[in-house]
């Protein structure tokens, strides 16, 4: 099958592009404060600040995956069920250590006993970084191909998911969000804690920038032709380079709102040149396949129009998606805006009523 | 079928049945203590009573621990149509995953995001703005079972598609919103719901007039969910009986089962106990005891009409679909379902003796009565699991009924390896959360409401975050 990108097919192709970049903005902060939490966080008030920058926020982040999910089984179900029964244990483990960062976070501060903390705050730290590790992964697996058989199901097994290219991509992803957690902290914090994120910043960008900067050259090298949709990817993938390279400079000049929005778009541009190498497949196969002339070629890719919905759901969809999209944009856009305040850690408010307080604003 | 696949089938059941139990223990505390929630603070709001500033934060934190966990675990039921029932998902996604869609953008955002500014946000945001984030929740979790139900009432009765490319597509997203099916059970879950937040209070105060701890306080929360017992208990069963009069129309196997009715009858009996073989498909009860005509009467409202039996039942479908077995597993529909109303009828029962008593005045001395609340706390998720036990377990061997069959909606790609070391998994880590849930829940009661404000003081503000 084959149709055009301008179909209903490419307009959701680039709504779950969108999805993701937005998730992957949001809750890749959420990821990199989870990881460096204990790290930038050095006593129980800095801790308190450090979580207390994400506590308010990442619930709704996360309902970003959950969309993501929700729209590749509406607009594509094939690509929803091949992808997510073939990744099968990397999808259980992203649940469960999303299962443990999620109550963690609510639990912790429950308790005032340092074993109780100490045992949460490991949840926060291994919850954030194994999805921030099996993200890149999933994502490098798409693109650079697993076994599919011609029903276009999986059919490798565990370590057709660990190639050497799919763990570049996975601590590609994982520098890539405890930097932009970094940034965040120092954006959203004051005092001692930006002190520490902002050293921890400078320190992550260079691992960051160099692995992000990798499986870009790895990706490029190992394409076929060099075409125009090469040079699309390629062009994107440079802007996140130098976002990157540029968001260190903004560090340094204490621009924090600057440097956020430079590793914010570093991501979405990732991203972008993602799905733009990416398109018209959703899912590369790496099964070959050789014809009577001895000419091997690549089988069983799905793509945007083998595995979408009908005509009729897709449009039903996307005037659903139009209307209430920027409806939601809103409200979690006056989220950030309630909660903009700097907290600081070193501050000790009067106690609540209630059990303590978070880290407080100063302004 | 091979016996491995088999084997992978039977496991990915398991493994559905008990990550779904679990996340639907804490959806209806969500539902209904969101709402309950909301109903205190407007009170607070509107009044300015403190007694209601107090019961909103005490019952609020018990909201928050709870709703945690719901969230995380509402993620793994996305997750695992397209893990664990591929072929399922491929089946149905065009017809099935627009709900789940519309869900996570409409609904879903709708609570996470606003839990986020009602549990952070009271000293940031105007009391106005601070009471319309707690209803934001309420009314997010309540569109959130709706669009949920929508899905689940199409594998019920399917509606609003057509067979076409070897799937199911569909032709009105608005037929599939707003079938029978669907609204019966959304109104039946959403009393559910709210007799679980019911007696949540009231196990809650009860414990508390027992100790003889804030008596005035925990008097008024006690009454409140008498009253909301009350309306829950009889909209719950209400609801419970008109749903059953739509499947024995809609799904007449599953509620043939439900009846363990085997013989068609004219006029039809119902059963008030009996027992059927411990086997998967058993073909007769061995005893039995009956109340004549009322079956006919509770099916159609009629003393005299045809109830058709699981034996004919089976014989039409074997001529519609083939042969094969398309009986469910009798003695769980069967005792499912007269649990499930055992208990609903209970709570009404006792919902209007406690209302006797705070007529009497005589609620905080009635120690048996209180005694007795806090244990029954367990029977609205007995009920609420058996309610979805009924209404799974009675249309197999069908995931879509009619349509496609539990065994053959798996996962091809997915090991039967793979499949018990997630179910492992899944039981050990939410064995363990279940544990600490129940344990912070437990000392936030123990622990009991804040003291009131002092003499000179001013009112507090919803206090919530941590």
């Amino acid at each position: 099958m084959n149709g055009s990108f301008l179909s209903l097919q490419g307009f959701w192709f680039v709504v779950i592009g969108v999805l993701w970049a937005g998730y992957l903005v949001l809750e890749g902060f959420d990821f990199g404060v989870g990881m460096l939490m204990r790290l930038i966080g050095r006593d129980d008030a800095e801790r308190k600040a450090v979580i207390g920058t994400i506590e308010p926020v990442w619930d709704g982040n996360e309902v970003w995956l959950i969309v993501a999910g929700g729209a590749t089984f509406a607009a594509f179900p094939n690509w929803y069920a091949t992808l997510f029964s073939g990744y099968y244990i990397v999808f259980f483990l992203i649940l469960i250590a999303l299962i443990f960062r999620g109550v963690a976070i609510e639990y912790r501060v429950k308790r005032p006993e340092r074993r109780w903390r100490s045992a949460w705050e490991l949840a926060i730290v291994l919850g954030s970084a194994v999805p921030a590790f099996l993200w890149g992964l999933t994502f490098a697996n798409i693109i650079h191909g697993v076994p599919i058989d011609s029903h276009g199901e999986f059919s490798g097994g565990l370590l057709d998911l660990f190639g050497g290219y799919a763990i570049l991509g996975g601590f590609a992803s994982l520098a890539l969000f405890a930097f932009h957690g970094a940034v965040f902290l120092a954006l959203r914090t004051t005092g001692e804690v930006r002190r520490r994120a902002k050293a921890f910043a400078i320190r992550l960008v260079v691992p960051a920038a160099a692995l992000v900067l990798a499986i870009f050259i790895w990706s490029g090298a190992g394409s076929g032709a060099i075409d125009g949709k090469w040079i699309a990817a390629a062009l994107l993938a440079g802007v996140a380079s130098v976002l990157l390279t540029l968001s260190l400079g903004l560090v340094f000049r204490d621009r924090d709102g600057a440097a956020f929005a430079a590793t914010a778009l570093a991501i979405c541009s990732s991203v972008a040149a993602f799905f733009v190498a990416l398109y018209p497949n959703v899912l590369v196969s790496s099964t070959r396949q050789g014809n009577f002339f001895g000419t091997v070629t690549t089988v069983n890719n799905l793509t945007v129009f083998s595995s979408s919905s009908s005509h009729h759901t897709l449009a039903l969809m996307a005037i659903v998606a139009l209307i209430f999209t920027p409806i939601v944009l809103v409200y979690q856009t006056w989220t950030y805006w309630v909660f903009r305040a700097r907290l600081r850690g070193d501050s000790l408010p009067g106690e609540k009523l209630l059990g303590g307080s978070d880290g407080r604003p100063t302004s | 079928m091979s016996a491995l696949a088999a084997t992978t089938a039977e496991l990915s059941r398991w493994q559905f049945a008990i990550t779904i139990i679990y996340h639907f223990l804490f959806v209806p505390i969500t539902i209904g203590m969101g709402l309950f929630v909301a109903g205190l603070q407007t009170a607070w709001y509107r009044t300015k009573q403190e007694r209601y500033q107090r019961l909103t934060v005490f019952f609020g934190k018990i909201l928050i621990i709870n709703i945690a966990l719901g969230v995380v675990t509402g993620i793994v039921q996305e997750f695992q149509f397209g893990m664990n029932w591929a072929t399922y998902s491929r089946y149905v996604g065009d017809v099935f995953g627009a709900p789940l869609a519309i869900e996570g953008l409409v609904a879903f955002f709708l609570e996470s995001v606003f839990i986020g500014l009602w549990i952070f946000g009271a000293e940031r945001l105007s009391p106005r703005v601070h009471l319309a984030t707690i209803w934001a929740v309420a009314i997010g979790s309540i569109m959130s079972a709706y669009f949920i139900l929508a899905a689940n009432s199409w594998m019920q009765h399917p509606v609003g598609y057509r067979k076409v490319n070897g799937r199911a597509e569909m032709t009105s997203l608005w037929v599939i919103m707003t079938q029978a099916n669907l609204l019966e059970a959304f109104a039946h879950v959403m009393s559910a719901a709210v007799v679980t937040a019911g007696a949540l209070v009231l196990a809650v105060s009860a414990y508390h007039l027992l100790k003889k701890n804030e008596v005035e306080l925990f008097a008024h929360a006690a009454q409140i969910s008498l009253v909301v017992l009350l309306i829950g208990g009889i909209s719950v069963t209400t609801w419970g009986h008109l749903q059953g009069q739509l499947v024995s129309r809609e799904q007449p196997m599953k509620m043939a089962a439900a009846e363990a009715l085997f013989k068609t009858e004219k006029p039809a009996s119902l059963s008030l106990f009996a027992i059927t073989p411990f086997e998967k498909y058993p073909s007769k009860t061995d005893f039995n005891i009956t109340v004549p005509h009322l079956l006919s009467f509770l099916t159609d409202w009629h003393w005299n009409s045809k109830v058709e039996g699981i034996n004919y039942w089976q014989r039409q479908y074997q001529k519609e679909y083939g042969a094969g077995n398309y009986k469910p597993i009798v003695a769980v529909n069967y005792w499912s379902f007269r649990l499930m109303v055992a208990i609903g009828t209970l709570f009404v029962g006792w919902a209007t003796l406690g209302l006797w008593l705070v007529r009497r005045r005589r609620l905080e001395q009635s120690r048996r009565f209180l005694r007795l609340s806090i244990p029954l706390l367990a029977l609205p998720f007995l009920a609420n699991t058996f309610g979805w036990l009924l209404r799974e377990m009675g249309r197999q061997p069908w995931v879509v009924e009619g349509l496609l069959k539990t065994s053959d909606a798996f996962s091809h790609a997915v090991s039967v390896q793979a499949v018990a070391f997630t179910l492992a998994g899944f039981v050990l880590v939410y064995t363990l959360l279940a544990a600490i849930e129940t344990w912070l829940v437990v000392s936030v009661v123990k622990g009991g409401p804040a003291p009131p404000a002092g003499e000179d003081e001013q009112p507090k503000q919803i206090e919530l975050g941590y």
